[in-house]
C-alpha cells in the first residue's frame, strides 16, 4: 500500500472519479446499443467506430447547451440539486472493495454507510422536483420518495440477513468471508444450508436495487407518458446531464453491492486467480441484466409498485430473515 | 446547402467551434411531439428498418428543455398554434426546427377555402431550418432532412448526395 495518506487519497479520488465518469458515459452507450439490439436495430454506429464517440458528442453538446433557469423556480436549489445528486454515488464508491487490496477506504459499517447515502439520493430528487416549481416535477418527486421509502425496507432486511451470516457490516469482511469457490458465496452457500433460502434474498435485493435507481420497469418517477420527464422536466443542459450521470453511477453502486453481498465480491467461482477482474465481470453481468430487463418489460403502475414492496417483498424478506436467523442459531 | 448564417461572436474559438458544431450535429435529440400522420412516418424512422439511432438522433426527449430539434410532423391548426409556439419558446438554445410534410410547410391538402382553421406553414410561427416535402414524406426523406440539418450545422455533408438517375 502507498505510504503517504495524501497521495493515497488523491490517487483513489482521481481513479474513482474517472471510473464513475467513464461508466456513466459508456453505460449510456451500452444502453442505447443494447436497446437497439433487443429491438433488432443497429443503434449508434455512424459517430465513431460502432458509435463509440456518441457519448462524447452528447456530453459536449449538453455542456454547450443553454442552461435555462426558468422564471418561478427556486434558483439556488434548482442549481444545487443536480450537483448534490451526483454526491451519494461517488461517496459510496469510496468504500466499495473492488479487490482484496483495491479499496479507497476500509471502514466498519461500510454497508450501512452506503445505505445512508443512498437515502440522500432520494432527497436530491425531491429537492430538484420541488425547486422546479413544476406540477409534473413535484408529482414525480413525490412518487420517487414513496418508492424509495418502500424499497429501502426490504433491501435493509436482506442486508441484515447477510450480516447475520457474515457477522459483519464491513463490506470487505463480507467479501472475505465468501472466498473459496462458488459454494462459499452467500447465494450458493452450502455451509449452514443457506443455499435453501438465499436465492429469495438475492431476488428481493436485485429487484430493490432496480427500483431504488428508478429504472424501468419501476421508472414511475420519469414516466414519459404521464409526467413529461418527471423531476428532470425543467432541467436543460448539464443539469439534466448530471441527473442522468447520477442515475448510472447509482446503477454501478447497486451492482457492486449485489456482487459483494451475494456473489462473493472479487472471488472466483472455481477459486483460481481471484481479483478485481472477477469483480468487474460479475458487476457488468448484473448491469447487463438491468439493461436487459429495462428493454424487455413495460412500466408497471404506481400502486402495483408499492403493493409489490409492502405486501410481497417485506413479508418475504422478514420470513427469510427469521429462517436465516434460525439456521445460524441452530446449525 | 450553405452554412447557418449566425452573426459571428466577438470572441472566437476557431477549432473549438468546429468541434462543438460537430458534437451538436451528431447528437440532435428531437422532441417527442407528433401532430398528425407524418408522426407515424417519424415513428417508423425510429424503428428497425430505417433506424434514426445510427446518427445518434433516437433520443426523443419528452421535455422541450432537453431537446435540440423540433420535428413539426403534421398540420398545425389555429387552436394548436399557441401550444406549438410555446413548445418552441421552451426549448433552450441552440435549437432547430424541421418542418416535415406539406401541412407543416404550407398547410397542405387541408388548406381549402372552407377550412378557416389551418395555419399556412409553421414558418409563420417561428424560423424553420429544413423543409421536408411529401404527403407524408417517407422515412428516408426524414433521414435526409436530418442529414441536411447536420450539413447546415457543420458545413460538411456526412455522405455524398445521391443524384437522381
Amino acid at each position: 500500500m502507498m505510504a503517504n495518506p495524501i497521495v493515497h487519497a488523491l490517487v483513489y479520488l482521481i481513479g474513482l472519479m474517472t471510473f464513475a465518469g467513464l461508466n456513466a458515459a459508456y453505460l449510456v452507450w451500452c444502453e442505447r446499443k443494447g436497446a437497439a439490439r433487443i429491438q433488432r436495430r443497429t443503434g449508434p454506429c455512424e459517430v465513431g467506430w460502432a458509435g463509440l464517440l456518441q457519448p462524447l458528442a452528447d456530453g459536449l453538446k449538453l455542456m454547450t447547451k443553454q442552461l435555462l433557469v426558468p422564471d418561478g423556480v427556486d434558483a439556488a436549489l434548482f442549481r444545487l440539486a443536480p450537483v448534490l445528486a451526483m454526491l451519494p454515488g461517488m461517496v459510496a464508491l469510496a468504500v466499495i472493495p473492488f479487490g482484496a487490496h483495491l479499496q479507497a477506504l476500509d471502514m466498519e459499517l461500510s454497508a450501512l454507510f452506503i445505505f445512508a447515502f443512498a437515502s440522500l439520493a432520494m432527497l436530491c430528487v425531491l429537492l430538484g422536483g420541488w425547486a422546479s416549481g413544476n406540477k409534473f416535477a413535484i408529482i414525480s418527486s413525490a412518487r420517487a420518495v414513496s418508492q424509495n421509502l418502500a424499497y429501502e425496507i426490504p433491501m435493509l432486511l436482506t442486508l441484515i440477513t447477510i450480516a447475520l451470516i457474515s457477522g459483519s457490516l464491513n463490506l470487505r469482511e463480507i467479501a472475505l468471508d465468501q472466498q473459496g469457490g462458488l459454494f462459499q458465496w452467500n447465494l450458493f452457500r452450502l455451509e449452514g444450508w443457506h443455499i435453501l433460502t438465499m436465492w429469495i434474498a438475492f431476488i428481493i435485493f436485485f429487484i430493490c436495487s432496480i427500483a431504488e435507481t428508478n429504472r424501468a420497469p419501476f421508472d414511475l418517477a420519469e414516466a414519459e407518458s404521464e409526467l413529461v420527464a418527471g423531476y428532470m422536466t425543467e432541467y436543460s443542459s448539464m443539469g439534466y446531464g448530471l441527473f442522468m450521470m447520477a442515475e448510472y453511477i447509482n446503477i454501478v453502486v447497486g451492482a457492486c453491492l449485489t456482487t459483494i453481498l451475494f456473489l462473493g465480491g472479487w472471488g472466483c467461482p472455481f477459486d483460481v486467480a481471484p481479483g478485481w477482474w472477477w469483480f468487474g465481470l460479475k458487476m457488468y453481468a448484473l448491469i447487463f441484466t438491468i439493461i436487459w430487463v429495462r428493454w424487455t418489460y413495460p412500466r408497471t403502475q404506481i400502486y402495483r409498485l408499492l403493493n409489490l414492496s409492502w405486501k410481497v417483498m417485506i413479508p418475504f424478506s422478514l420470513i427469510n430473515l427469521l429462517i436465516t436467523a434460525g439456521l445460524v442459531k441452530f446449525l | 446547402m450553405d452554412r447557418e448564417a449566425i452573426p459571428s461572436p466577438l470572441v472566437q474559438f476557431a477549432k473549438l467551434d468546429t468541434l462543438i458544431d460537430l458534437a451538436r450535429a451528431n447528437s440532435l435529440w428531437p422532441m417527442t411531439f407528433g401532430l398528425a400522420c407524418c408522426a407515424i412516418e417519424m415513428m417508423c424512422t425510429g424503428g428497425s428498418r430505417y433506424d434514426i439511432s445510427r446518427f445518434g438522433a433516437e433520443v426523443f426527449r419528452p421535455s422541450p428543455r432537453q431537446s435540440d430539434v423540433m420535428i413539426v410532423a403534421g398540420t398545425v391548426n389555429k387552436k394548436l398554434e399557441l401550444a406549438v409556439k410555446t413548445l418552441y419558446d421552451q426549448m433552450p438554445e441552440p435549437k432547430w426546427v424541421i418542418a416535415m410534410g406539406n401541412c407543416a410547410i404550407s398547410g397542405g391538402p387541408f388548406k381549402l377555402p372552407c377550412n378557416y382553421n389551418v395555419v399556412e406553414g409553421t414558418d409563420l410561427l417561428f424560423p424553420v431550418d429544413v423543409y421536408i416535402p411529401g404527403c407524408p414524406p417517407r422515412p428516408e426523406a426524414l433521414l435526409e432532412g436530418i442529414m441536411t440539418l447536420e450539413e447546415k450545422i457543420t458545413g460538411t455533408r456526412r455522405w455524398p448526395r445521391v443524384e437522381a438517375a
